[in-house]
């Protein structure tokens, strides 16, 4: 017989093999390439690159637009998740399903159908044509690249946030109004603390694609809105400077890092509250 | 370090296929690697009818994707077609080898003398390179919407079409053009110069509808934009597209770029690599790969084969000499001006 340890290491050896090869060997290289110049010495002047005028400028513009769409995300999810649970769980579930089944779409794909519907002759103008209103079009600019990060991203806030909110026990907010408490107080005070956890990691799951993206901002940019994804990925294909974009992508991992800390400062500090 | 994380990666890669290949070895191969969809398959049939070589075709869509992979010597490239300024580059880099022009009889023989002579600003000795395919850059736009002359840089930066223009998304392709318009060289190092040209790029930017590559052809076709920065090889097929469209060469110069044909210096089948070139350069063969490409061919032959009265009379396609005659092609400018070039392109796309 085995002991349940040895029968746990067991289980654990996949894993274990797995980071080994695709989380942690690929990491040190990434630091090792991001600490060393082209002739292998020791040097951080890759990572100072950051502070010169072009890269510290697309990556303030990534960090503006993911910010700005984890924003939007968050506003359009609140009120559809309660919603949601409002339903019976039938009507929630469908609701939900077809909120995910974008998902089952490669993101390219559907950021190109949005192409195709926001250019000049696209989908949306000729139907505003077809109501004689004026065009209105939106491709190349950081507003589409948004639009474009909220359509692919939404999703995943919209599922932390459901079952936040789903798991909120019907009969505190019942009593929340029984003991007076208008409807707008039971929101603040009840139902936003309860389902926070949800929403924290849903902001986590939205800002960082958004932050990283190179692909989003390639199609709805029209080349003209310069992400540190772009920048990154073109020090790897283009420049074939893999030193500078192992930096780069350091620095945004610091990025990223940074927004798990408070993630988890906050999930635990709200433990310690309940 | 890199080399073995490169190896590395083509390692897992073309492990799959290294059974194939081993039951290829001692005998008759080639390995190309060309521009994406840059000739017609048939002729690559016809070559492998012809002479026995089975012929490994892959493509690339950039110069610099193209340059790290014969760099790394990861996969052993026998024939390879880059443009101009990497020639030069690979030249100096000793990634390239002097062909045996005895083994290119037509080469020597349909291969227009002019193209040769161009090719010295980056191969001066002409040892490298075989004319392939060249071209100019210029501007495409629609008359349907333009209504005065198009021939200088100058109405790129014209208020009245603003979120019309499209620009070309490469640094040299896109500094060129106010390089050009100050009366300077396309190859400039003055630094004060490129960064002058970047700050016309900026003023632009705000008229510019999006910086394009290959999108370009589709949104001129499609009545998207009605001025654009194409190449003299699409500008064609976009006309038969849109009869709206024309072309012109701008008055300032533009860059005359050619892509030829050179052999790696680690080919294993130089025999092989020569008679493919020559190959290419066949008459009814060159044709074929016009016929497909519509790109302007440095082979002299090839308009007399021309059955197509279009495009045997297109002036864009054979263009009069003196749109091509004392225009600048690009050289290779180093390491370092390569990076300031990027550079400069990379603060136009921050703005």
């Amino acid at each position: 017989m085995f002991h349940s340890v040895q029968i746990r290491n067991l289980f654990l050896a996949p894993f274990i093999i797995w980071a080994g090869i695709f989380i942690f060997v690929p990491l040190i290289f990434i630091i090792w390439y991001g600490i060393t110049d082209a002739a292998g010495n020791f040097s951080l002047e890759n990572l100072a690159m950051i502070f010169q005028t072009e890269f510290f400028k697309s990556l303030e513009m990534s960090v503006l637009l993911a910010f700005v769409s984890t924003a939007i995300c968050l506003i359009l999810a609140y009120p559809l998740c309660l919603i949601l649970v409002e339903r019976a769980k039938s009507a929630g579930l469908i609701i939900t399903l077809l909120f995910v089944l974008p998902l089952w779409m490669n993101t390219l794909l559907s950021t190109m159908a949005w192409q195709t519907i926001l250019e000049k002759n696209g989908i949306l103008n000729q139907f505003l044509r077809l109501l004689s209103l004026p065009d209105f079009t939106l491709i190349n600019t950081q507003a589409a690249v948004v639009l474009g990060m909220i359509y692919n991203y939404l999703p995943y806030m919209v599922l932390p946030l459901y079952v936040a909110l789903s798991k909120i026990d019907k009969s505190v907010i019942e009593a929340a109004k029984d003991l007076g408490a208008s409807t707008w107080q039971t929101f603040l005070k009840v139902i936003l603390p309860l389902s926070l956890p949800g929403a924290v990691s849903g902001i986590t799951m939205v800002f960082i694609p958004a932050l990283t993206t190179f692909a989003i901002s390639a199609l709805l940019g029209g080349g003209k809105v310069l992400l540190i994804g772009n920048v990154i990925e073109q020090e790897f294909t283009f420049e074939y400077d893999w030193n500078l974009g192992a930096a780069l992508s350091i620095v945004l991992m610091i990025f990223i890092v940074l927004n798990m800390i408070l993630t988890f400062a906050f999930d635990s500090s709200h433990e310690e509250d309940s | 370090m890199k080399k073995i994380l490169a190896l590395l990666i083509f390692g897992i890669f073309i492990s799959g296929c290294s059974f194939a290949k081993n039951e290829d070895e001692g005998e008759n191969v080639l390995y190309v690697y060309n521009w994406g969809d840059y000739l017609d398959m048939e002729t690559v049939k016809k070559f492998e009818e012809e002479t026995g070589i089975t012929v490994i075709y892959d493509e690339y869509d950039t110069n610099e994707s193209m340059y790290p992979r014969i760099a790394e010597g990861a996969i052993h490239y026998d024939v390879i077609c880059p443009s101009d300024y990497m020639i030069q580059k690979m030249i100096d880099n000793d990634l390239i080898q002097p062909l045996d022009f005895e083994k290119l009889p037509n080469a020597k023989k349909y291969i227009g003398e002019k193209f040769f002579e161009q090719s010295r600003t980056f191969d001066p000795e002409n040892k490298y390179s075989v004319p392939y395919c060249w071209g100019t850059v210029g501007i495409m736009y629609d008359t349907s919407v333009v209504e005065e002359p198009v021939d200088s840089w100058e109405i790129l930066w014209d208020e009245k079409y603003k979120n019309e223009i499209l620009m070309q998304d490469s640094s040299r392709d896109a500094l060129m053009i106010p390089l050009k318009l100050m009366g300077r060289s396309m190859n400039e190092t003055d630094k004060e110069i490129i960064e002058k040209a970047r700050d016309m790029l900026i003023a632009q930017k705000p008229l510019v509808q999006a910086y394009v590559v290959d999108e370009a052809r589709d949104k001129l076709i499609g009545g998207e934009a009605a001025l654009g920065v194409v190449f003299s090889g699409e500008a064609q097929s976009i006309m038969d597209e849109n009869e709206n469209m024309d072309f012109a060469v701008p008055k300032e110069g533009t860059n005359f770029w050619i892509d030829s044909w050179v052999i790696a210096k680690d080919a294993e089948n130089v025999d092989n690599a020569h008679k493919f070139i020559d190959f290419m350069c066949r008459p009814e063969i060159a044709v074929i790969n016009f016929d497909h490409l519509g790109y302007s061919t440095p082979n002299i032959a090839v308009r007399e084969l021309e059955e197509d009265e279009d495009w045997k009379n297109s002036p864009v396609i054979f263009p009069d000499p003196e749109v091509y005659e004392s225009q600048e092609t690009y050289k290779y400018l180093g390491n370092e001006m390569d990076r300031f070039y990027n550079r400069q392109w990379m603060r136009v796309k921050v703005e």
